[in-house]
C-alpha cells in the first residue's frame, strides 16, 4: 500500500482480516500513524481536540496488523515490469499486489505570503493555523468550498474576523445547486463572515490577498482552500494512465494487480454510469476495502459501485449528502424549508434520483432517500414531474 | 497474492468468539453507515442522528457486519474487541 491514510489503512486491515498472511508494507510520506483528516478543519482547528484524538486506530490495533510500516518516506517511482516501488530513502519495495492511495495535495496560489499563507490538508497544517487564530485576528479564506466554509465557521467561533473570497457568484453551486448554495452564503452572512463572491484572487502577499483588480484584502492569516491536485507525480513514466488522478476501470484497477483507492483514484462507477474521483472520507475506506478484496479473490471481484457520502459541519448545522450530485439537472426540496436550515433536497440526473442532501432532518428520512439513490429510482416515481434547473 | 478462500462476508471467526462493541459517542458524525450495515446492533438518535448502541455483545452471526461497520465508520467512532 502506497499511502498511509484512510484508504491504505482500510486496504491493509481488510487484507489481514480476510486471511492474507504475507508481508504487508504500508508506505506514507507523513511521519504519523494513519490519522483522520475531517476533524482537522473542525475539532482540531477549533482547539476542542488535542492531536492525540485523530489517529485512526489505537496503537495496539495497528500493531496487531503486523505491518511493515514505512512512515515519513515518500514513494518516488514505480516499476511495473519489475514489480517494485522506489522510495525516497533509496529502498525498493517488491510487491505481488499494489494499492495506490497517495491522496491529493492542496492547490496553491502564486505569491509569497510567508508564514501567514496556509493550506489545510495535514495535521501540521491544521496546528499551524490553529496556533495563529484567535479573537481579533484577521483571517482571509480563499475559496468557499466545504473546506473553506468549515474553516471560516471555526475561525468565527474563535473570535477571528473572517473574509471569505469566492470566485463563483454562488458558493458550491456546481456541487449542491444554486438554492442550497445561497442558503450556505446566508449562513456565512448571519455569522458575521464578510463573504465576497465573484472576486478573482491573484496572489497572497505579505499584507493579505491581492485581487486581480489590484485590491488588497488585508489579513493577518490567509487560508488557501481552492481545491486539490492528485499526488501522481511519482507515477509519471510508469506506464499507468494519469489524468485527473490515477485512471482506473470499474474494478478500480489501474493495471493487472495494481489498484487505486481514495482521493487519488478516478474510476468508472457503474451505479452512476460515469467516471468519478471522490475526495470524501468514507469513499477512501470503502474503496480501500474493495480493492483489498479484489486482490485477495480476483476470481470473485466485483465492480466498485458505491453511493458516495459526505458530511460538512458549518456553524450550528451539519450537511449530509448521499449520491453523486455533480452534473445534476434538477434539485427539489421535498421536506422542510431551506430558510429554516432544516430540509431535505433531492437531485436528479437524467430521469433518475442521483443524490440527496439533508440538513437537520431525522435520520430515517435521510436513509430512505439514500435508498432511492442506491436503487437509482425513477424521478417520476420518487419525486414527480421533471423540471429542469432554472425554469 | 495468496489469501483465504473467502466466504464472501469477511468473517472466519471460530465458534465461541465473543465480541464487545464500544462507541465513542462524541466522535460520531451521524453518517448512519453503521445502521445501514448492522441495523440490529446500531441505531441513530431521532433528533440528531448520533449513534445508539443496541447490542454491546452481538451474536456471532452479526460479527462480520459489525467489523465492517467499524471499518467503514467515517469518524472511527466504533471499536470492536474480540476474545
Amino acid at each position: 500500500m502506497v499511502g498511509a491514510s484512510a484508504a491504505g489503512l482500510a486496504a491493509a486491515e481488510t487484507l489481514r482480516r480476510e486471511g492474507y498472511e504475507g508481508t504487508l508494507t504500508l508506505i506514507g510520506d507523513e511521519p504519523y500513524h494513519p490519522y483522520d483528516r475531517p476533524p482537522l478543519s473542525k475539532q482540531i482547528l477549533g482547539g476542542q481536540w488535542d492531536p492525540d484524538r485523530v489517529p485512526l486506530r489505537a496503537p495496539a490495533d495497528l500493531d496487531a496488523l503486523g505491518l511493515d510500516l514505512r512512515l515519513g518516506v515518500a514513494a518516488t517511482g514505480l516499476d511495473l515490469a519489475d514489480r517494485t516501488v522506489a522510495l525516497a530513502d533509496g529502498a525498493r519495495v517488491p510487491y505481488d499486489g499494489l494499492v495506490i492511495a497517495t491522496g491529493v495535495r492542496p492547490r496553491r496560489l502564486p505569491g509569497d505570503g510567508g508564514e501567514r499563507a496556509h493550506v489545510l490538508r495535514t495535521l501540521d497544517d491544521a496546528l499551524a493555523l490553529r496556533d495563529r487564530l484567535g479573537p481579533g485576528r484577521r483571517l482571509a479564506v480563499v475559496g468557499a468550498g466545504f473546506l473553506g466554509a468549515e474553516a471560516a465557521a471555526v475561525a468565527r467561533g474563535l473570535g477571528a474576523e473572517v473574509t471569505l473570497l469566492e470566485p463563483a457568484p454562488v458558493p458550491l453551486a456546481p456541487a449542491v445547486g444554486e438554492r442550497v448554495g445561497r442558503m450556505l452564503a446566508r449562513a456565512h452572512h448571519d455569522h458575521g463572515v464578510d463573504l465576497r463572491t465573484g472576486v478573482a484572487v491573484a496572489e497572497v502577499t505579505d499584507g493579505g490577498v491581492r485581487l486581480t483588480d489590484g485590491t488588497l484584502v488585508e489579513a493577518d492569516e490567509v487560508l488557501v482552500a481552492i481545491g486539490s491536485v492528485p499526488n501522481t507525480g511519482w507515477l509519471e513514466g510508469s506506464g499507468l494512465t494519469l489524468g485527473d488522478g490515477l485512471e482506473c476501470d470499474e474494478y478500480s484497477a489501474a493495471a493487472p494487480g495494481v489498484y487505486g483507492a481514495g482521493d487519488v483514484a478516478r474510476w468508472h462507477n457503474p451505479l452512476f454510469g460515469t467516471a468519478m474521483r471522490i475526495e470524501h472520507r468514507t469513499n477512501a475506506t470503502e474503496q480501500g476495502m474493495a480493492v483489498a478484496r479484489s486482490l485477495l479473490r480476483p476470481d470473485e471481484r466485483r465492480p466498485f459501485a458505491p453511493v458516495p457520502y459526505f458530511w460538512s459541519d458549518q456553524y450550528d448545522f451539519r450537511i449530509q449528502a448521499h449520491g453523486y450530485l455533480r452534473g445534476h439537472e434538477e434539485v427539489a426540496v421535498v421536506e422542510g424549508a431551506l430558510e429554516e436550515r432544516k430540509f431535505l433536497a433531492v437531485y436528479r440526473s437524467g430521469d433518475r434520483v442521483a443524490g440527496v442532501l439533508a440538513v437537520g432532518m431525522p435520520p430515517k428520512a435521510v436513509r430512505t432517500w439514500r435508498q432511492a439513490v442506491a436503487t437509482r429510482a425513477a424521478w417520476r416515481d420518487a419525486v414527480g414531474e421533471l423540471v429542469p434547473e432554472g425554469t | 497474492m495468496s489469501g483465504d478462500k473467502g466466504d464472501g462476508d469477511g468473517s472466519g471467526e471460530g465458534k465461541g468468539v465473543t465480541m464487545r462493541v464500544e462507541v465513542d459517542v462524541p466522535k460520531c458524525v451521524a453518517s448512519g453507515q453503521c445502521v445501514m450495515i448492522a441495523p440490529d446492533v446500531f441505531d441513530q438518535r431521532e433528533e440528531d442522528g448520533i449513534v445508539v448502541l443496541l447490542d454491546e455483545r452481538p451474536p456471532s452471526e452479526l460479527h462480520a457486519d459489525v467489523r465492517e461497520s467499524a471499518v467503514v465508520c467515517p469518524a472511527a467512532a466504533i471499536r470492536v474487541v474480540e476474545k
